[in-house]
Order: C-alpha cells, then structure tokens, then sequence
C-alpha cells in the first residue's frame, strides 16, 4: 500500500537521482563553451534540469497540494495502491526464459517455455490449461515462424 | 492545382501498386486484429507489431505501418462500442453513445456510422495533407537552426500539456527521452556518451526494444492488474448500414467532426487527443435536444469518430513537412522511417517523392480497404472479442519476443527489451506517463544538433532565441501554453478531458 502523496516524493527522489547521476557522469566528457558545445553540454544541461523538476516534484507532494497533480490521481489511482508483482514477475520470467532458451536450446523450447510461464501471470491460470496453451501456440508458432517466416533460430539447436 | 493532380497520381501510382496494396491490407488487418484487443491503443499496437515491417522497403514499411495505425485505430472504436473499453483516449467518446446504441441492438449502425464517417473524414485529410503538404514544408526551409529548436520545444510543451496527468511529470519524462537519445557516440567529436562502459550502447539506445518493452510489454502487465469485466454485448449486431433518418442525423455532424478533429490534428503536441471531446461538446451544443446524448444519439458516434479519424491523419502534416512528430504514435512511425535510413522532414517531398505520395495515397487506400474489410468482417471481431484475455496475452508476449529477436538475431535486443519493460513498469507505478518520453528520444538528437548549431551560429548568445522573431513567436506560444496549463481553472477542465470511463 503506497500512497499517492509517498508515490510522489519517490517519484521525485527517483528523478533527482537520475538528474544527479547523469550530471555527475557528464562532467566526465568535455563540457565546452556556449559557442563550441562539447559533448558533455547537452547531457549535463539534462541532468540540471531533471534534479530540479525532481526536487518539485517531491517539495509539491511534501506540501500535500495539488501543485503537481492534476488528473493523474484520476487516472492512476486504483494503480498506486496495489502492487501487483504476479503478472510483473511471470511476463518479465517469460522475456528471460525466452532469451536464454532461444540461444542455448532452441525456437520449440524457447517458445513452450515462454508461454508456459507468461500462463502464470494470470490469477486463474493451472497446470493442465498453461499446458495445453502453451503447447497449442508452440505448435502453430513454429510452424508460423520456422517454415512460413523463416526466422532465424534453429527449432533445437545442434541438430 | 495541376501539380496536385500530378502529385497525386504519381502517389497512388505507388500506392495501387500490387505490393503495397498487399501491405496496406496486411497491415490493416493486423492493425485492427491487435487494435480489437480491449485495452489495447494504437500506440501499444504499433510498438508490438514495428518488428514485421523491418524486412520491408521503406515504402512499403511504412505504407504498412500506416496501415496498422489506422486499423488500431479502427479496431479501437469497434471495442468501445462493443465492449465499452476505450483502447486510448481518443475512442473514450465513443463509448459514451456507441456502447449505448450497441445495448439497444443498434450496434451495426454505430460501426456503420463509424465507418462512413471515418472514411469521408479520411477522404478529406487526405486531400488536405496533399494540398497544404507543398507549401509547409517550403515555410519550413525558411527555418535556421533557432527557429527549428523553438519549434520542438513548443511541440515538446505541447505534447506536456496534453498529456494525462501532472505537467511536471509530463516534462521530466521529454527530459529524459531527451537524456535516452544523447547515449552512444556524439554526432560532432565520435566521443561515446553515458554507455556506462557497455559496449552495445555505443551506437545509443535502439529504438524498437525500446518501444516494445515500454509500451508492448508493459501493457500487458498492466491489464493483467487491472480485473477484467467485460462487457461484451449480448445483443444482436443488427443491420451494418444506416438508413435514410440516420443519414441525414449524422451528415452535419460527420462533417463538423472531419473540420475540428482535422484543425486540432496538425497542432504539435497530441492535438488529435482533442478532436472527438471537441466534436462532441459542440454536437451536444447544436443539438435540438440534447438530453438525447449519453443514450444512443448517432451524432454523439458520428462527429467524435469522423474528428478521430481526421485528426489521427492530419497529424502526419507536421511529421511530413516539418520532421516533428506531434504525437507518441508519429515518434513511433520517425522511428521506424531512421531505421529505414530516412530522416523525416521537408527534404522527403523533394528527396523521395514516391514515399511520400505513396504514403498520402496510401492514406487513402488504407481508410477504403478498412471499411470494405472491416463490415463484412464484424461477425469475427465481435468472436475475437469473446476469447479471453488468459488466452491472448501469452500469444501476443511470445509473437513479441520473436519479433525482437528477428530485428537483428541476436538476443541482445531481447535483453533490453526486458530491461525497459521493467523501467516502464516501474515509470508507471510511479505515476509517469511514458507516452511523452518517446517524442523526447526521437527529437533529442535533432534537439541537441539544433541548439549547437545555433549558439555556433550566434557566438554562444541564448538571446538568439528572442532576438528572431519566428523563434520568439513559437517560444511565446509554448510560454503561454505552459502557464495556461498550470491555472487551476483550465486544470480542471483538462482533468474532465482525460478522465477515463
């Protein structure tokens, strides 16, 4: 449970990070002058710029008005509260498992595994449906992907 | 007038032809067939399906992606008024009288309605963009390198004030699109920025992963949050076509809808977002009786979706003409024109004249295909609609994943992919909007070019900016746009314009 007013000043601090980081890497490449701009310029010019706005943002949620907010409490609202991390963690899972399997096993594996594990990220999902799911949009997948569109990962590879 | 004529004849030359008349079919089907998910916008849409289009030529890409943004598009309203779940916030007016009409079994005439309206609305736009494509993009050699960094920063503020939610969080998400583009080597010295040491950040940020992850994959975690209650109507379709009452209701309206969605379209920032509000508020105005709105007035579908589709096309204008997307789903379709190797603006006119009169040709022929495919084929958007979203999204995140890989074979781009689905997901948790981050990353370089140029051009004095008067003007505009924004009285009237539901 976060609340839209602690949401904010993570919101900002997270931006004053970025700000700072990116200033503070930038001074590593030449800065220059305003009329010979170095390639350091614009990227700290950046980081100045987003430190600031992030310190608004956080000053304006500390102060609790709506400086900041307008429809986004609207739009958002149901959001910031629950912090769902199921389908989060499986679809992200799913990339991963993908990625690995796609370069070390395979296009079948990688494509049943994929599926497989993104099943999970649905609240009702079970063995035997992420089963008979996963192996149908394998099934169709490769022949889809191997034979009509040639893409280029082997279906098992070292075959 | 002659030279229009040519013009477009040279353009639909290229568009009749066999294979990008193949490609825009293609690309509408998928468009729409991707669009018809609930939930779904065009942007998330296009971010999915921009890896299909990377085998093509340029022209047929983008005739295609064009294709897939007005099938999105299309499919969008088909949901509202079917399902009452608007993908974006441009089809949120729809729903209101769409969804009605729909539950008093009127439902074909609405996507009827929807569909003639859009497509004389896209008829119009099409020749609007032909007409005044020549001239702008003349006005727009006149720009040096101020007037040009102006301009963005006005569309950039633009795109802030328009965008849902805080202004402040609207601008730190441009700044750091912008910060995105300046990673990898620097354009004048070859020095490599912000890579973090990462050898394959060196040639900065690719934009598809990018995309995909911020909008594809963090769509689809975000509506496995979000408890699904659809509501799909129960009753009968009815007749497609409207009869002669219904005609003579909606012709006025389709009409003034086709003018205000295409006037506020080829504002910078996302001025289509406002074309079917505006639409509606003045059909409730003109009405005799306006009680009659809320519950199944045609008009309420008729005008908002004719500005929709206007706008969503007249929006190509400043892209076309002027390099500057005015929207996330334009700084999608720059993306995949540098990829393509084309840098948008007014050199493509003169430059590649069968790209971009095909594409405007296009236009046309895409609108024309939808409603001849799209009617007939309603039976099977409507069964599409009834499948689960359970059964939809591992399909879509797998078709995702090998799409990305297929870019470059390598699961590099797989990698980043997962990385900035994270990073989006986190934005959003946070209460940021990433719409506005991506029309940052495609104008950051121009941006950072621009502004160099500029201070070289006037020996290091920002004053530059003030001191031309065009740079002045758009400069004041973007000002007073920003300070309007901040008034709570216009606050409050922007929050009523995007609220969702």
């Amino acid at each position: 449970m976060i609340s839209e007013k602690k949401r904010d000043i993570y919101a900002g601090a997270l931006v004053v990070l970025l700000g700072i980081g990116t200033a503070l890497i930038g001074q590593r490449y030449q800065v220059g002058t305003l009329t010979k701009m170095g390639p350091g310029y614009f990227p700290v010019a950046l980081g100045f710029l987003l430190t600031f706005l992030g310190c608004l943002i956080g000053v304006a949620a500390l102060a609790g008005k709506s400086v900041v907010e307008t429809s986004g409490g609207a739009h958002h609202g149901g959001f910031a509260e629950k912090f769902d991390w199921r389908g989060w963690v499986c679809i992200v899972g799913s990339v991963v498992a993908f990625m690995v399997l796609a370069e070390f096993v395979g296009l079948l594996a990688a494509t049943f595994c994929c599926v497989f594990i993104a099943c999970w990220g649905d609240k009702t999902a079970n063995v035997k449906s992420s089963f008979l799911l996963a192996a149908g949009i394998t099934f169709f997948g490769v022949l889809l992907f191997s034979y009509v569109l040639h893409v280029q990962i082997p279906i098992v590879r070292g075959l | 007038m002659s030279d229009l004529l040519a013009n477009l004849y040279l353009g639909f030359g290229v568009a009749l032809s066999l294979k990008n008349l193949g490609l825009c079919f293609v690309g509408c089907m998928v468009g729409t067939l991707i669009g018809v998910l609930p939930g779904v916008g065009p942007i998330a849409t296009i971010a999915m399906l921009l890896p299909i289009t990377f085998g093509i030529d340029p022209t047929g890409a983008l005739i295609m992606l064009a294709g897939i943004y007005y099938g999105a598009q299309y499919g969008g309203s088909t949901t509202s008024i079917l399902v009452n779940i608007p993908g974006e916030a441009t089809s949120v007016v729809t729903c209101l009288d769409g969804h009605q009409m729909a539950r008093q079994g009127r439902a074909g005439v609405a996507l009827g309605i929807a569909a003639i309206g859009s497509f004389f609305a896209g008829c119009v736009s099409t020749i609007f963009i032909a007409a005044i494509g020549v001239p702008l993009s003349k006005v727009a050699q006149l720009f040096g390198p101020a007037e040009y960094f102006s301009l963005m920063v006005m569309g950039l503020v633009f795109a802030t004030v328009l965008a849902r939610g805080s202004v402040l969080k609207a601008i730190c998400m441009i700044l750091l699109g912008l910060l995105f583009a300046t990673v990898g080597t620097d354009l004048v010295t070859g020095q490599e920025r912000l890579t973090l040491g990462i050898q394959d950040l060196s040639d900065g940020i690719d934009f598809a992963p990018m995309a995909m992850g911020m909008f594809g994959f963090a769509e689809i975690i975000k509506n496995l949050e979000n408890v699904e209650t659809r509501d799909v109507v129960q009753q009968k379709i009815g007749r497609l076509m409207p009869n002669l009452e219904e005609y003579k209701q909606s012709a006025w309206p389709i009409i003034r809808g086709t003018v205000v969605g295409g006037i506020l379209g080829i504002l910078p920032g996302n001025g289509a977002v406002l074309g079917p509000f505006a639409s509606y508020t003045l059909e409730k105005k003109l009405a005799k009786d306006p009680s009659r709105f809320g519950k199944g007035a045609i008009e309420g579908v008729a005008g908002p979706e004719s500005a929709n589709n206007a706008g969503a096309q007249t929006a190509f204008i400043p892209l076309l003409t002027l390099g500057i997307p005015p929207n996330a789903v334009m700084a999608l379709m720059v993306g995949a024109m540098t990829i393509h190797g084309i840098v948008p603006g007014p050199q493509v006119m003169t430059k590649n004249p069968e790209l971009f009169w095909g594409m405007v040709a296009s236009m046309w022929v895409g609108n024309a295909m939808l409603v001849i495919i799209n009617l007939p084929l309603i039976g099977m958007w409507v069964s599409l609609l009834k499948v689960p979203y359970r059964l939809m999204f591992p399909a879509i995140g797998i078709f995702c994943c090998i799409g990305i890989y297929s870019i470059n074979n390598s699961v590099n781009d797989v990698v980043s992919t997962a990385a900035f689905s994270i990073f989006g997901y986190a934005l959003v948790k946070f209460g940021f909007e990433p719409a506005p981050m991506l029309l940052g990353f495609v104008l950051g370089k121009l941006m950072e070019e621009k502004l160099r140029q500029a201070m070289i051009l006037s020996r290091g004095s920002f004053m530059t900016f003030v001191e031309r008067p065009l740079s002045a003007a758009l400069l004041a505009v973007a000002l007073i746009m920003l300070i309007v924004a901040v008034l709570p009285s216009i606050r409050a009237k922007r929050d009523v314009v995007f609220v969702e539901d």
